[in-house]
């Protein structure tokens, strides 16, 4: 059979979706929202401890992402994120993966240039266009406030 | 029973913004990292429009725990820092307040890559 590669590019894209994803998304629905129980139980044990509401969150955001740091260090993450996909990316916990499992990865490399440096593939990218868009959003809303208030 | 309601919702929204995630993978060619940096712009987007604000009272972890959390606290930080001390409120306003997450994915990954050993998992299977 002669096909072109768009083509190719066509059929796998038709045939791969449906294939598993009645499969893929309730596993991400189910995993994704267990994290987020887990997260909604820690700021409440923080608040049962006296913590107010923003200290109980980031507490939280801490504990998950030591949990999720061990969890990378001891091939635990991957393994659960083999079925969780987006569920085990998209909560916080994915975000501490993905800086965790390159530090340990590239360790070989170097403390420096492999360890320090590669630890922020992900997480770089994820700072510059969060941190540049939260600027640009207290530009324009420090310029409303000025001309509103 | 109201816990139980509480903690139902932090699931149901929570596993929705993963659901989201994964239709994503599945019917685009999105990386896991651009899904990231587009959960974290539109979180940044969502807070700053007030949207995202109601969803964390209505849902708890089920908001504040997707990466979407995360920009919407930038916004809320870029926010308040603003009120207090104008123009330079952008600049220090965003990151004060995701300082305790960022922080700790550096350091418990400093930790983590100090601890632990790869390889295991390629060799195996």
């Amino acid at each position: 059979m002669n096909i072109s590669n768009s083509e190719y590019g066509e059929l796998t894209k038709k045939r791969s979706p449906d294939s598993k994803m009645y499969k893929t998304l309730p596993k991400a629905f189910f995993i994704g929202g267990i994290i987020c129980t887990l997260g909604e139980g820690l700021i409440n044990l923080y608040g049962y401890l006296g913590m107010d509401e923003e200290s109980a969150a980031a507490v939280t955001s801490i504990t998950l992402i030591f949990l999720s740091a061990l969890f990378t260090g001891v091939e635990l993450y991957d393994r659960i994120a083999q079925h969780g996909g987006a569920g085990t990316l998209v909560p916080i916990t994915g975000f501490a993966n993905a800086v965790v499992s390159p530090a340990i990865d590239f360790k070989s490399e170097g403390y420096v240039l492999g360890l320090g440096a590669k630890m922020f593939v992900i997480a770089g990218p994820v700072i510059v266009y969060g941190l540049s868009a939260s600027v640009v959003y207290g530009i324009i809303y420090y310029i409303v406030s000025l001309v509103a208030g | 029973m109201d816990v139980f309601l509480e903690y139902l919702k932090a699931f149901l929204v929570g596993g929705a913004f993963c659901l989201v995630g994964q239709l994503l993978i599945d019917l685009t060619k999105l990386t896991p990292a651009r899904i990231l940096v587009s959960y974290v712009v539109a979180g940044v987007v969502l807070g700053g429009l007030g949207v995202y604000q109601p969803l964390i009272e209505f849902a708890g972890g089920g908001a504040t725990v997707p990466l979407t959390g995360f920009g919407s606290l930038l916004a809320k930080g870029v926010r308040e820092a603003v009120d207090k001390d104008g123009l330079l409120g952008a600049f220090t306003g965003g990151l004060n307040a995701c300082a305790a997450g960022i922080t700790a994915a550096v350091f418990f990954g400093f930790l983590a890559a100090l601890c632990f050993k790869s390889g295991s998992k390629i060799n195996e299977k």
